[in-house]
């Protein structure tokens, strides 16, 4: 397959037919690839690379004051080595922010993929009514900015304007307070899982799509009820989609920053540092400490590759074994 | 309740008209119930947040904390007003930059898409995975750690605080680079590249006026996805900008609602201006969502 395409693009090998201007449409397109991904590759360099070589470098310096910090030449950049690292490894509110992440995650992941699973399946099974509407109003949270949506739901657990607070008063029910302590994360991770249901429903939903009638029909003819084919034969076939966005939604998590921001105003529960990049935020922003909050931003974007890599591998593994089978 | 107390009086009297007609057993009829009404439960919950603002948007101050939530006000008209003369009709000016970033911002970022995209697709050159694996692993670094430096080398070149500090990060997407690329191969037989060549066209002019038309659909949602990520993006601007007459709308409401939780006579600003944000992208959504391939989405397109 690779080799046939190679052979089509560069012009001919060994054709009867000569064309006059072959040698320069040939260089031509050896340099044309390069000419192409010029744009993308000046700008990777400028706001991709630069930025995080930038990063890594500040991350070894630190401001050493003398004297009183007065005058000019009083505030020196050194090299700090790993100072700052051992620094941010040592930090009890990163690992405390980390921990809130991983509980979050914990909630949003499952829920989420797990919803999207559901109405996947939901719209690909036969005979269902109002499809296209429901697919639709499940897929519109995607259109609404993650900061207008924290905005919405943060609204909504405020009790003096909820619909929820009203029904539980009239029921005589009690009234949890949803910004804080513990309900503080359902409260944030329904936030989340409002917002990507639909994106990955969709990916799931396509995919369900693409597998072949006859499959089923087979499946049929064999006895199989509509939850046997659901549960051996569509989620096996999806699993490709499912990897897709559990890799996904994983890397979302990590990165979690707008929602809590948003319901910061709203409550005093959300510290500045809740999660890892809002320290590395305020450090950068707040306290002025760049270069402290340069090494942060390091060690978060290693466990992020380490992790994706680590993730993409086993997955591979598992691809590989089965295949082998 | 009361036909149920009386046993086989009428056997399909609890029934809907159009399902007595149905001679299928009643196991799958059943299913097919669950189906659509977890699929209703999940519309309800997906919508529930925007009814509530539509309605919230509705009521004046008074009324927000005095009526039951979805229950329509009287003060729409006033809201509008209100927000229109808040400083100096600023919220007016954050949509305008909104779509000011979102349009440009999208319109050049496809541009780079197709071409980069149309590049990996068709050329075998040295070096062509390492550019794509490197370009992809763009998209694992969580934004505030670009965003950080990204800021400090743009103060550096004088550039923090303007427009260009917003639109210039976001041109290069590293979705928009790989879904364009499995659009590319999908879309652009390799013969047809190859007979312009015979025909004597230049590489550039191949692209353009062969391989670009050919890869519009694609790029459609390309410029949709971009358009929708620059639009909700909150981060970035947040980083860059400090004078609101630049922010976008997402950045511009966050400052509202930082105010609002001082003077909560502001409440009804933020979510009239809420309500108003909302609509250009699901009218947006709706008017294009026929034309989204959804098969580009999950980046399964069948050749």
């Amino acid at each position: 397959m690779k080799s046939t395409a190679r052979r089509q693009s560069y012009g001919v090998r060994g054709a009867p037919y000569d064309h006059p201007s072959r040698t320069t449409t040939l260089e031509r397109a050896r340099s044309a690839p390069y000419f192409f991904l010029l744009p993308a590759t000046l700008l990777f360099a400028l706001f991709f690379a630069l930025p995080i070589g930038y990063a890594v470098w500040l991350s070894f310096r630190k401001v050493k004051v003398s004297g009183l910090g007065l005058g000019s030449g009083a505030r020196r950049e050194v090299w700090a080595g790993l100072e700052n690292y051992t620094d941010a490894l040592s930090d009890s509110e990163l690992l405390h922010g980390a921990l809130r992440v991983l509980g979050y995650g914990c909630i949003v992941v499952p829920v989420m993929l797990g919803l999207a699973l559901l109405f996947a399946l939901m719209l690909d099974s036969e005979k269902v009514r109002l499809a296209p509407v429901t697919r639709l109003a499940i897929f519109l949270p995607y259109a609404i900015p993650g900061v207008v949506a924290a905005l919405l739901w943060g609204f909504l657990y405020l009790p003096d304007v909820s619909p929820f607070y009203y029904v539980l008063d009239r029921l005589g029910m009690p009234q949890p307070d949803l910004l804080d302590g513990g309900p503080l994360y359902l409260a944030l991770s329904n936030i989340a899982v409002w917002g990507g249901t639909g994106f990955n429903m969709i990916v799931i939903y396509t995919s369900l799509q693409a597998i072949p009638a006859e499959v089923y029909e087979a499946a049929k003819l064999d006895g199989a009820t509509p939850t046997q084919i659901a549960l051996r034969i569509k989620i096996p076939m999806v699993a490709p989609s499912l990897v897709l966005t559990f890799f996904f939604s994983i890397i979302a998590t990590l990165q979690v920053y707008n929602e809590p921001t948003t319901l910061k105003p709203l409550t005093n529960s959300v510290s500045t540092t809740w999660s890892p990049l809002m320290k590395v935020y305020r450090d950068a922003f707040g306290e002025g400490d760049i270069h402290g909050a340069a090494a942060q931003a390091v060690i978060i974007a290693f466990a992020t590759l380490l992790l994706s890599f680590g993730f993409l591998r086993a997955v591979n593994r598992r691809q590989k074994q089965e295949a082998a089978r | 309740m009361s036909s149920l107390a009386v046993p086989q009086a009428e056997p399909r009297a609890g029934s809907t008209p159009g399902a007595a007609q149905d001679s299928r057993p009643p196991l799958r009829r059943r299913i097919a119930l669950v189906p659509t009404v977890t699929l209703l439960l999940g519309a309800l919950y997906c919508l529930l947040p925007v009814a509530w603002v539509v309605i919230a948007a509705t009521k004046s101050g008074r009324e927000l904390f005095s009526t039951f939530t979805f229950l329509p006000g009287t003060g729409f008209a006033a809201n509008i007003r209100d927000l229109t003369a808040y400083r100096d009709g600023v919220y007016w000016q954050w949509m305008a930059n909104s779509a000011l970033y979102a349009g440009l911002g999208a319109l050049l970022s496809t541009c780079v898409s197709a071409v980069s995209g149309y590049a990996l697709a068709i050329y075998r050159f040295r070096g062509r995975e390492t550019i794509f694996n490197v370009l992809l692993a763009g998209v694992l670094m969580p934004p505030v750690i670009l965003a950080v430096p990204q800021y400090l080398l743009l103060a550096k070149a004088d550039l923090t605080d303007s427009y260009l500090s917003v639109l210039l990060p976001q041109i290069l997407f590293p979705y928009g680079v790989y879904l364009a690329r499995i659009y590319a191969a999908a879309a652009v037989p390799t013969d047809v590249v190859e007979a312009g060549r015979m025909d004597g066209a230049g590489e550039w002019r191949i692209f353009t006026r062969i391989a670009l038309p050919m890869m519009i659909p694609g790029m459609v949602t390309v410029f949709l996805f971009q358009f929708v990520a620059i639009w909700n993006n909150f981060l970035l601007p947040y980083i860059m900008l400090s004078d609101d007459e630049r922010f976008p709308i997402t950045l511009g409401l966050f400052t509202l609602l930082e105010q609002g939780a001082n003077t909560p006579a502001l409440y009804t600003l933020v979510i009239t201006g809420a309500f108003l944000a909302v609509l250009p992208l699901v009218a947006l959504f709706l008017v294009i969502q026929r034309f989204w391939s959804l098969d580009l989405l999950s980046g399964a397109v069948k050749s």
